[in-house]
């Protein structure tokens, strides 16, 4: 069973913003209707949150059709997927949206910014250097992180046996620099009804310079249409 | 290299106090499941029989919109031409609309092979007949050994009305009076080579952005995109691109271990995403797989893909003569499904699945392998088989022991 992560993407939008955060939300690869269908299921309306300004959502497949077919230049800020026409190799615009979009206006009363990021692989399929993603990643900590204080959440695909090195070494190096990994994979096994996969929790606690080991917790989850059920490995609700 | 700051994140009201947070994604495993396509037709030999059919418009809002790339990987490119012609097929019976795009074959060519579909009442009695024949064999039988199982529900009995696809008659083409009534669109790159495209290029093939242009407009003009508001019936548009990657549209990763451009078929899918996302339409890619030597390129295009399948054929490979598989001409692989608009998805409990060609139909049916009644406790592939049979007759008398045998 081709094991998807995507189910905590959905979660994070959603517990942030009924955590009061801005949040910035980078969807590269499905399109809006998709994001809030689910988050309505999750008790959060997405639209709504667009329209207080606690919600920015970039929507990648939309602009890139306004980018490639749009006939007027759009006027002031350049398309944050700029990178796609002009052959750049840098994600700036990309950067600059973000860095606009979540250092707070005069009158904003939200709790600290989130950066969410859907997925950033996508960013390689698009034609963006690893350094440059990585790069791009890397002012977005200084800025959301450091300066603003807030959180970022990054979602990245990755296989077993993969031969896309572009893909790996950005996914290392992620896992270098994060301080909690949620690392979804299937089965051992193979698949499973009743349980869909496993997540490892792992708090990265050797970043803090305690010479404590990192800690790592491993679930089983199952996933329904409203909810996702977590459990201990081998206590599935189909087993007991 | 950088250095580890420990800097706290802002505290929330919750557990956490994580100031930089990463998901990462997990294992590929290849697992076997079809959605939107199984429909079990016979309960006796659990036979599934593929629909290819695009989700109801009626109740929806929004738009369902998939990108459908099949892996063509059976090497000669025949059964996935044919599930090709299967989902134009499906289009012109459901009165869709129809956009067909390749670099080999003209489209007016690829038209007039479309299998013809079976009407209802035809092949009701050829399914009811051949049921009503196994039935009245086994109807007495009662299991004696495994007869807890006796009681457990069978699978589903015949479809008794074609709601959801159709079937088609390979054995026929398509009569052109189906074809009056819908309006289709071709793209045969020969031809469209003279214009020049008018988008931005983004360093993509000029093939593949000629291709983009043509869907774009098609979609712009016929009002898929719900760009014209008076138009009032709305309709599908199904894709088909052939052969997408293969030297005709002008890519080399085909015939190129260190392609030119790698980016440029993984940019064409991401803005045919695009397009399919914003408009009420269907696609079906078949690309050329086992040409392609850089993997990474497979794995990314099945990223950006909703749904990815992989035809195995046994055609020249060794197993063709194996004794297992000598029903069916391959295998179906399935390596991605959607996950639309709900976080999960609809997941079959078959995993295994092979497919057949037979005189008029085509069948995707469950991987069911005969039972072992050899003398060896596992089950033997083609050289075990033929390795065993040289000690046999070796030694009179002497055990048959392979290099996977345990007998104790």
């Amino acid at each position: 069973m081709l094991t998807d992560g995507s189910f905590l993407v959905h979660h994070f939008l959603s517990f942030y913003l009924r955590a009061g955060c801005k949040v910035c939300f980078v969807a590269l690869l499905q399109s809006f209707s998709h994001y809030n269908i689910v988050a309505q299921k999750l008790g959060v309306s997405l639209t709504a949150a667009k329209e207080r300004g606690q919600l920015i959502f970039l929507e990648g497949l939309k602009s890139c059709l306004d980018l490639l077919f749009g006939e007027k230049e759009q006027s002031g800020q350049p398309s944050p997927l700029q990178f796609l026409s002009e052959g750049a190799s840098d994600l700036k615009a990309l950067f600059d949206f973000v860095r606009m979009s979540l250092t707070p206006a005069g009158s904003d009363s939200w709790k600290g910014p989130v950066l969410l990021v859907d997925d950033l692989s996508v960013l390689l399929s698009l034609g963006a250097a690893p350094v440059a993603v990585l790069d791009f990643i890397h002012y977005c900590r200084v800025v959301v992180c450091s300066q603003l204080k807030g959180n970022i959440v990054v979602l990245v695909h990755s296989n077993e046996d993969s031969e896309d090195e572009e893909n790996e070494l950005v996914v290392n190096s992620l896992c270098h620099h994060s301080d909690l990994i949620l690392w979804v994979e299937g089965l051992a096994t193979g698949f499973c009804k009743d349980v869909h996969g496993q997540i490892k929790i792992i708090r990265r606690v050797s970043l803090e310079l305690t010479a404590e080991k990192d800690l790592v917790q491993v679930y089983q989850y199952k996933i329904q249409d409203k909810n996702v059920t977590f459990f201990a490995r081998g206590l599935s609700a189909a087993v007991l | 290299m950088s250095e580890i700051c420990c800097f706290k994140g802002h505290d929330l009201k919750f557990y956490w106090t994580i100031n930089w947070v990463v998901i990462l994604l997990g294992i590929f495993l290849l697992a076997l499941t079809l959605l939107l396509f199984i429909f079990p037709k016979n309960k006796e030999n659990q036979r599934c029989v593929v629909k290819i059919q695009v989700g109801d418009l009626s109740n929806k809002k929004e738009k369902i919109p998939t990108v459908l790339v099949f892996t063509e990987e059976d090497k000669y490119g025949l059964y996935s031409n044919l599930l090709f012609k299967y989902f134009l097929a499906e289009g012109v019976v459901c009165g869709h609309e129809l956009f067909v795009a390749s670099a080999k074959e003209h489209p007016d060519n690829i038209l007039k092979e479309l299998p013809a579909p079976l009407l209802d009442d035809t092949y009701r009695n050829e399914l009811g007949e051949e049921a009503t024949a196994v039935k009245s064999e086994d109807f007495q039988d009662s299991m004696k050994i495994a007869w807890r199982y006796q009681n457990l529900p069978k699978m589903e009995a015949s479809p008794t009305s074609t709601k959801f696809g159709h079937y088609y008659d390979v054995s026929k083409t398509m009569p052109p009076e189906l074809f009056q009534s819908i309006n289709w669109h071709s793209f045969y790159l020969p031809e469209e080579l003279s214009l020049q495209p008018k988008m931005k290029t983004c360093n993509m093939n000029s093939a593949y952005t000629r291709l983009l242009q043509s869907i774009q407009r098609i979609i712009y003009q016929e009002g898929f995109d719900g760009s014209d508001p008076q138009k009032k019936q709305k309709n599908i548009l199904r894709i088909g691109i052939q052969s997408l990657g293969s030297m005709l549209w002008g890519d080399d990763i085909c015939s190129s271990d260190t392609p030119e451009d790698i980016h440029s078929l993984t940019k064409f899918l991401y803005v045919l995403r695009a397009l399919l996302r914003k408009s009420l339409s269907a696609c079906i890619i078949t690309v050329p797989a086992h040409l392609i030597q850089n993997k990474a390129i497979m794995e990314r295009v099945t990223n950006l893909s909703d749904m990815v399948v992989g035809l195995e054929s046994f055609i020249g490979s060794e197993r063709e003569t194996n004794p297992l598989y000598k029903d069916y001409h391959g295998l179906v692989h399935v390596h991605q499904i959607p996950r639309l608009n709900s976080l999960i998805c609809d997941v079959s409990d078959t995993k295994d699945l092979a497919f057949r060609l037979k005189r008029k139909l085509f069948t995707i049916e469950r991987l069911h392998l005969p039972p072992d009644l050899s003398d060896t406790v596992s089950r033997t592939s083609k050289q075990d088989l033929a390795e065993s049979a040289k000690l046999l007759s070796s030694g009179c008398g002497a055990m048959a022991i392979g290099k996977k045998h345990l007998d104790f």
